[in-house]
């Protein structure tokens, strides 16, 4: 079958199966291996990217199901050469070891903020709670959203949107 | 509003890295960049013209014979290109395969099937639906055989022999291990106050990395040059280890470890998808890819732990500790995989003793072989340290609760102390500085120890569960002297390169593996500090055979105690030819000389100096160069560590019980960490912080069952549980310095001390607050079924 939707900002139209799944699309056919994969009981969370502009495990989404709608993988965090302040905030607090789980983290913090620009904590914790990180122990993870946070209330920043 | 932390975003003591010109410090990773833009480049990101994908068939059974397989509806499937068998990899030779400890595991099964989820045959593709397709088209005829499950009945004189491959084998019996002096022990224990006796299991559990193993297979058609994009830890040790099995030329080999999604010793061993996907591309001439799904990850790759101990202590009535002792039941599974020295059959449980001055110790081991996953690979540990530090750091509790003693005095009483070091342990391990009482304090300050006892006090009048538990561990890594040390005959040594560019910019290499540890900036720093380039111009070049200097790869927190030691001592090699050329520049003697990180100086002149990059141009330049010294800025030198180092800390839990649903939270984490000289602080907190978050997973949830049949009840992360956010609390870290006298820079391990000094913390914590109903020991997991029949006095062993 044929699909077509918007990645990035971009048109694409492919022909594909109708059991692909959005994660294997988004890697194997469009070449953007930024959105990782990690289990196969939507456990994990580091296949997470944006479906018209909320966070979706792309593991659970066939392909075919994005037909016509926006979505949004980390390779379309930085716009313009300039990186997103969540990309900046894990950078600067140690939010990534292998870096596995981090897209997916990102993402998800990226509609956090978009969401609630001043999190608690606890807000944080529970936005990425569906999400699995092996190396950090999630605290780095909690401040680098917080320093992206604290970063757009001294600057705000239009972000948010894949166009 | 939300703030940014400054203290915990920069642990105490030390300035960023960009307010000092070079070396240690604070420094945001150099490999960052790539990985917050998705451009991290993994093996499964590998994507080369013509690549076919691979998919293993496993074993539904645990047990089974193999009476036939029928590939043929697999074979006709239209996309794909070859399905292969245990028979036919038998043909060639290559049935069969070393595991690290010099057992042999099957590539593909010819025989019979010895666990669930075991290798049976493979289906190369066009792509990987296709393979999975075609592995439901395989019919494979089993027998079922019992299984060897309950590792107690396992030297059972009627039970099935699994490693009937082995000859004469009559029995499921591994191996035996002994260490200590058994009369000098019973003979402390003969003369105690107390002796305190119990049974102590640490479960199987499993490293489970994000990204799970895999490879892409490329032989070269023309010259055969296999090139192999893989999940390793120790890209040439596996190397070698293909070199020896498939009899491939190792000059024909290349293998290449990319960006590496976690590791924790799962990706140490060689596994028989590694294998499959070479010989798939050496039969069809095309590169070939294997993924495994994460239920193959959890249920075929290497496991960790699985000890059933009794821990025994004796004491003095005033709580002088005197001996102690320990019999180990060990799973190793179907085949022995254990990663470990090869003198070293149970890795360095031997410093069971830990961090106190005993007069003697005795330990007694029987490894088995049951019909599960084979490993008993260190999961973030040095060789079996984590059970070791588990077994003392529970016992010594248990003695603290017949006592009636505070755990934390009772530790403070004991320590070795800092004028012993170094330190003989009376299992023979040389511990080689410490200072531990200080580090202890500095926790209990931290924590405010005594105002958490008068909470406790409190809420226990009032019927609440609180509590507070208590571990000191001393870990031994960075594997090691190769008098003693070598896995599968190759010595535990590593190499590093250093060349200077003309321009003063330098690249390093390094026989050893980042897995997210941070190497390419820590690396960067080790060399920095010792040639005075900045660690931005200094390029870190890792994970490929083809560039790199032999040596044995990254785990059991060696990187920094042998391949840091490797690269500070090369950049000290290419600082003295660099003083040499100096000399000759300026006209001096090379006594005459002074060092300034970064330039040499005429001594009492300073204006008369050159720089780094003055005398690399010199090397590299026209114009003559000292006598005898050739021309060029570089250095190779391969490091043998004297010994280990022996990194350590104090750690404290608070955790609350729910005493309705007798759930356990993790209120509060304190952890002080001394592994010497730091490098940079922040990667050390952050590797603190992943442990820690280990060591609650191992406590309270994780553990890799099965069923009596041999079924694995942890084949799925929504079976096997992993600690999200929700689960931890926000970790408080501190640290102590007491470097390590035999390092060149005096720096110990880190990578590790967290999982291994964590899950006793924990478990101690949480039979401290159920000490109302006097429970005095409870096995890991402790979920809360588990901890609810803790309360009732009817939990049994996890196993
Ligand atoms: S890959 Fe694990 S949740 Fe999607
Ligand atoms: S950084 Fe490795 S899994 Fe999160």
């Amino acid at each position: 079958m044929q699909v077509t939707m918007s990645v990035n900002g971009e048109e694409v139209t492919k022909e594909i199966e109708g059991r692909l799944l959005l994660v294997h699309f988004i890697r194997d056919h469009l070449g953007l291996t930024g959105t990782h994969w990690g289990c196969d009981t939507s456990n994990c969370g580091t296949c997470v990217v944006w479906m018209d502009d909320e966070p979706v495990k792309s593991c659970t989404v066939l392909a075919a199901m994005a037909g016509g709608r926006t979505v949004r993988t980390v390779e379309g965090l930085e716009v313009d050469g300039v990186l997103d302040p969540v990309q900046q905030g894990f950078i600067e607090c140690h939010g990534l070891q292998c870096g596995f789980c981090t897209p997916g983290m990102m993402m998800t913090a990226r509609a956090l903020l978009d969401e609630n620009p001043n999190p608690s904590e606890e807000e944080i914790r529970e936005a990425i709670s569906g999400q699995i990180c092996r190396c950090t122990g999630y605290s780095t993870i909690i401040r680098s959203i917080q320093w992206a946070a604290a970063k757009e209330a001294e600057t705000p920043v239009t972000v948010g949107s894949a166009s | 509003m939300t703030a940014v932390e400054p203290d915990t975003a920069k642990p105490e003591g030390f300035v960023d890295n960009d307010e000092k010109p070079v070396g240690y410090g604070r420094m945001l990773r150099k490999e960052d960049p790539r990985f917050v833009r998705g451009l991290g480049k993994y093996c499964d990101d590998v994507e080369l013209p013509g690549m076919l994908h691979l998919a293993i068939l496993r074993s539904p059974f645990a047990h089974a014979k193999i009476n036939g397989i029928d590939a043929s509806a697999a074979q006709a499937h239209p996309k794909v290109k070859a399905v292969i068998t245990g028979a036919d990899l038998a043909e060639q030779g290559l049935a069969w395969m070393p595991t690290l400890s010099n057992d042999v595991q099957a590539v593909l099964a010819t025989d019979k099937v010895r666990f669930q989820g075991q290798e049976v045959a493979f289906v190369v593709a066009e792509d990987r639906y296709s393979a999975r397709d075609a592995l439901e088209l395989i019919e494979v005829d089993y027998e079922a055989i019992d299984p060897v499950i309950d590792v107690r009945k396992a030297l059972d004189p009627d039970m099935p022999v699994i490693r009937d491959d082995l000859e004469d084998k009559t029995d499921n019996h591994c191996f035996d291990w002994e260490t200590g002096d058994e009369e000098a022990t019973n003979a402390v224990f003969d003369k105690a106050d107390v002796v305190v006796s119990e049974d102590i299991v640490y479960p199987r559990v499993h490293p489970a990395p994000m990204e799970t193993c895999g490879c892409v297979a490329d032989v070269e058609r023309v010259d055969g040059k296999l090139t192999l994009w893989s999940t390793t830890q120790a890209p040439h040790a596996h190397r070698t280890v293909y070199a020896l099995v498939a009899g491939l030329p190792e000059h024909k080999i290349r293998v290449i470890a990319p960006d590496i999604g976690g590791g924790f010793g799962n990706k140490v061993p060689i596994y028989p998808g590694y294998v499959c996907a070479i010989v798939a591309s050496l039969v069809i001439g095309k590169p070939v890819k294997w993924m495994e799904d994460r239920t193959e990850n959890l249920v075929s790759t290497g496991f960790a732990r699985d000890y059933i101990m009794r821990g025994e202590i004796a004491a003095t009535k005033d709580g002088k500790i005197l001996g102690i002792r320990t019999n180990v039941l060990a799973d190793h599974g179907a085949f022995n995989g254990t990663a470990a020295p090869v003198k070293y059959p149970a890795g360095f449980f031997g410093v069971f003793t830990g961090s106190y001055d005993i007069e003697a110790a005795h330990c007694k081991m029987t490894a088995v072989y049951t019909n599960k996953a084979p490993g008993g690979m260190a999961y973030a540990c040095s060789f079996r340290i984590t059970e070791a530090v588990y077994l003392v750091e529970r016992i010594v509790d248990c003695l603290a609760y017949e006592l009636d003693m505070d755990p934390a005095e009772l530790r403070l009483k004991n320590f070795i102390q800092p004028d012993q070091f170094p330190y003989e342990s009376k299992t023979g391990w040389v511990y080689d500085s410490g200072d531990y009482e200080p580090t202890m304090r500095k926790a209990m300050d931290m924590a405010g120890y005594e105002e958490l006892r008068r909470e406790q006090a409190e809420k226990r009048e009032r019927g609440e569960l609180m509590g507070i538990g208590i571990s000191f561990f001393t870990e031994a890594v960075g594997a090691g002297p190769r008098k003693d040390m070598d896995i599968l005959g190759l010595g535990m040594a590593d190499g590093c390169e250093l060349r200077i560019h003309p321009t003063g910019k330098a690249v390093v290499r390094l026989s050893v593996k980042t897995q997210g540890q941070g190497h390419e900036t820590t690396f960067a720093q080790i060399v920095a500090e010792e040639i005075g380039i900045p660690p931005a111009d200094i390029d870190v070049v890792h994970g490929d055979t083809d560039n790199t200097p032999f040596g044995l790869g990254t785990y059991g927190s060696r990187s920094t105690p042998v391949s840091g030691a490797a690269a500070a001592l090369v950049a000290r090699k290419v600082r003295d030819k660099a003083q040499i050329i100096a000399s000759g520049m300026l006209e001096v003697s090379v006594a005459d000389l002074e060092w300034d990180k970064g330039s040499f100086h005429v001594k009492g002149d300073p204006s008369q100096s050159v720089t780094i990059a003055d005398i690399a141009m010199k090397a590299h330049g026209a114009g003559d160069l000292p006598e005898g010294i050739e021309g060029g800025l570089e250095a190779q030198i391969c490091y043998n560590p004297d010994n280990l180092t022996y990194p350590f800390g104090a750690y404290i839990c608070v955790v609350d019980i729910d005493p309705g649903t007798a759930e356990v939270k993790v209120r509060r984490f304190i952890a002080v960490d001394d592994c010497g000289t730091q490098i940079n602080p922040m990667i050390i907190e952050g590797q603190v912080h992943g442990g820690l978050a280990d060591g609650v997973g191992m406590a309270l949830m994780e553990m890799i069952a099965f069923d009596e049949d041999g079924n694995c009840l942890g084949g799925s992360l929504m079976d096997y549980l992993i600690p999200t956010a929700m689960e931890v609390p926000d970790w408080e870290t501190g640290h102590t310095v007491t470097p390590s006298p035999h390092h060149p820079i005096g720096a110990k391990g880190i990578g590790e001390s967290a999982t291994v000094g964590s899950p006793p913390a924990i478990v101690n914590a949480v039979v401290d607050a159920l000490k109302p109903y006097n429970v005095r020991h409870a096995d890991m997991p402790l979920t809360p079924s588990r901890v609810w029949e803790a309360m009732q006095g009817t939990l049994q062993p996890p196993i």
